[in-house]
């Protein structure tokens, strides 16, 4: 497998294997403990295509997409790019093929800088213009793609909306041309009107570009549509993943299914008949995580089993995985 | 999957319907363009500090005294070190003269020739020199003074903040414990000591431009350096620790922005208005060192003035002409009130805390 890997050869563009990203936390008087935010991912993804992560807040789905950049130091596992490992020394080539979205369109914009510079800067950075005509040609081009007026290059950021802000920020990924971008609960923030004109940007995008992204949302109908497939993440590990459509109609881990019964349902006829899952007790803390499935203090189902091991994730039939003794 | 997130118009629905919408022309949208100015953080600071009248009232004085003394010179035909001299000989009836008085030889001197000589704006001192050409030279002292050492410390303080807050760690904890301890001594010891000792070592340098410069002057630059910047580290470092953690800086990062770029581009323009409040803030309590070092006798050298200096020395005849001492002082008063002033207005204009 690695032989393969050292070739640079693989039919898929990203690979994540077993990332682990723990931090230290201080405790108390010269104590500190590790918090697990994640603690062994896998999941690998195809070119042009996108894999959803969900789960609640606080489950280290930004991690993951953090990690996987390198913005964070992994604490184990690899990345592997087009089968080439990803390290610390060749990450730089890495960052014109890898971009990030970020969660929030206030904090991820400079105050002090305009809409071109911000968008210019990865340019600046790799130097991928010769004159500057041809980096305010690739600007305006950067910002009609992405739907913004280019009469606004000029302007602070202060003046625009959260989706229009969004949009700068998505463009200013796409200014190295990646052919992969973590998108970090891009919509989550904005008003609700305006998630699906962003969430469809996105498709769009993906449509003419090519590029593949991790579309991380912690809601299941925008991950739903936008993903070819999904994963599901709990304190930190993933408990199930398959094909968007299969994992939305025939979820497996209990987990799953109590967030797909939280989904509202648009027709009222079939939400009558569904029951709401609701899950007992609170997310455990990261820093005390409970022995064996995390998800067992919460679980309908646990089992002596489940407090002693660690569930493996298993291929339940044509590729959807699930971590769970009991299901 | 489509429209998921759209529910569909239902008649009762307060949904707005786009049908009846019409689009708007470009006329209209050119007259949105010129409605919202754009405006950068800069112009409307400046806006706001403009209507401070504090603010513009330091302004006005400031650039009063600032005009004086670099013009004064030219048009005053006295010197600051020398007696008058009248019809080139030199006066020595001249001493301490009331403000807009001549002495007796002047007086004869104007008579006979039927010219007018330059009046004395602020009489003259025990040595029989020009007092207002002195003050002129002494705020040049000490506004230069003052202005280079806040800008020392401006380039170290900021330099330092600005590696320590962003590198953070280990690195971080070392330089503040070193901030820590600077911090600790008695400054106004220190920097007596700290005179005394370099005025020693300084003189006997053959350096042309402490020479020029005069050892003093340099050895203030070196207490100012030494001293004073560890106020402005410890403000830049966490003004930095606050714009790390927004999401644009690991944005920057995850472009591949090397970190030089990172507190160039990012960090630094971001707690500008901190670095201009905290120099304008500086320059005040620098000048008052300054005066402070040479009215105990620590200061520049005879002949050379300084506010302090022509404090201290109308100290002696403090009975019989006071005004000597009021001079300097108000000049003093004046130069820090107005820095001061203007520094607060720069605060409210430009920090982001007390804006929206
Ligand atoms: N830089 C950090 N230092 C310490 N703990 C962190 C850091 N970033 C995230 N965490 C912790 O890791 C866990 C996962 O966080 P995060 O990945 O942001 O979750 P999510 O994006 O799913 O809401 C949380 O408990 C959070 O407190
Ligand atoms: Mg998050």
């Amino acid at each position: 497998m690695s032989s393969e890997h050292a070739l640079g050869s693989s039919e898929y563009l990203v690979e994540v294997e077993d990332l682990k990203e723990y931090f230290p936390i201080r405790t108390g008087f010269a104590k500190t403990t590790m918090l697990k935010a994640v603690d062994g991912v896998s999941f690998k993804i195809k070119p042009g295509e996108t894999l959803g992560l969900v789960g609640e807040s606080g489950c280290g789905k930004t991690t993951v997409g953090r990690t996987l950049l390198r913005l964070y130091k992994p604490t184990g596992g690899r990345v592997l790019f087009e089968g080439k490992e990803v390290t610390d020394k060749n990450m730089k080539e890495y960052r014109k093929e890898m971009q990030m979205v970020f969660q929030d369109p206030y904090s991820s914009l400079d105050p002090r800088m305009t809409v071109e510079d911000i968008i210019g800067e990865p340019l600046d950075v790799h130097k991928l213009y010769g004159t500057k005509a041809e980096r305010r040609d690739k600007i305006l081009n950067l910002m009609s793609l992405v739907g913004l007026n280019a009469e606004h290059a000029t302007r602070y950021v202060h003046e625009f909306s959260g989706g229009q802000r969004q949009r700068i920020g998505i463009a200013r990924a796409l200014a190295v041309d990646p052919k992969f971008i973590v998108c970090d609960e891009p919509v989550s923030a904005l008003d609700v009107s305006i998630q699906a004109q962003v969430v469809n940007m996105f498709e769009e995008l993906q449509d003419k570009l090519g590029v593949a992204y991790l579309f991380i949302a912690h809601d299941l109908l925008i991950v739903h549509h936008i993903s070819d497939s999904i994963a599901v993440m709990y304190l930190g590990r993933m408990v199930e993943k398959a094909d968007a459509d299969e994992l939305m109609s025939n979820p497996i881990h209990p987990y799953t299914q109590s967030l797909l019964s939280a989904v509202p349902v648009p027709d009222p006829e079939t939400a009558r008949k569904q029951k709401r899952i609701i899950l007992e007790g609170d997310v455990p803390s990261p820093l005390k995580m409970p022995s064996g499935c995390a998800f067992r203090t919460r679980c309908r189902y646990a089992t002596a089993r489940c407090a002693t091991e660690t569930p493996p994730f298993t291929d339940r039939g044509g590729g959807h995985m699930v971590a769970c003794w009991e299901k | 999957m489509e429209n998921t997130n759209m529910p569909k118009k239902s008649p009762f629905s307060l949904q707005v319907d786009l049908s009846k919408f019409e689009k708007a022309t470009d006329e209209e949208k050119r007259q949105q363009d010129v409605m919202s100015e754009s405006t950068t953080f800069f112009k409307d600071g400046m806006r706001k500090l403009m209507k401070n009248p504090l603010a513009v009232a330091s302004i006005i004085v400031l650039v009063l005294i600032i005009g004086t003394i670099i013009i004064a010179p030219m048009v005053v035909p006295y010197s600051y070190s020398d007696i008058i001299s009248v019809g080139g000989k030199r006066d020595k009836t001249a001493k301490n003269l009331a403000p807009f008085t001549y002495s007796k030889k002047e007086q004869s001197y104007m008579d006979e020739t039927g010219e007018k000589l330059f009046p004395h704006i602020m009489g003259t001192d025990s040595m029989c020199r020009d007092y207002f050409i002195r003050v002129v030279y002494g705020t040049r002292i000490s506004l230069v003074v003052g202005l280079f050492a806040s800008i020392l410390v401006l380039i170290i303080g900021v330099f330092y903040g600005s590696v320590s807050g962003y590198f953070g760690g280990r690195a971080d904890l070392i330089m503040m414990r070193v901030v820590d301890i600077i911090y600790s001594l008695p400054d106004m010891l220190i920097i007596i000591l700290l005179s005394v000792v370099l005025n020693e070592t300084l003189s006997n340098t053959q350096n042309p431009i402490i020479k020029t410069l005069g050892t003093n002057m340099v050895s203030i630059f070196i207490v100012f350096g030494l001293l004073y910047w560890v106020g402005m580290a410890r403000l830049v470092r966490g003004e930095i620790l606050k714009i790390k953690s927004n999401e644009y800086i690991l944005a920057a990062k995850a472009v591949g922005a090397p970190s030089g770029r990172i507190i160039r581009t990012h960090v630094i323009p971001n707690c500008l208005s901190v670095i201009i409040i905290t120099t304008a803030l500086q320059i005040p309590s620098a000048i008052f060192t300054e005066s402070f070092l040479s009215f105990v006798g620590m200061g520049v050298k005879a002949p050379m003035p300084s506010l302090g200096s022509l404090a201290n020395a109308a100290r002696e005849g403090l009975q019989s002409y006071p005004l000597q001492l009021v001079f300097p002082s108000v000049t003093i008063v004046l130069i820090v009130l107005a820095f001061n002033l203007l520094g607060d207005g720069l605060r409210d204009a430009f920090d982001p805390k007390l804006r929206r």
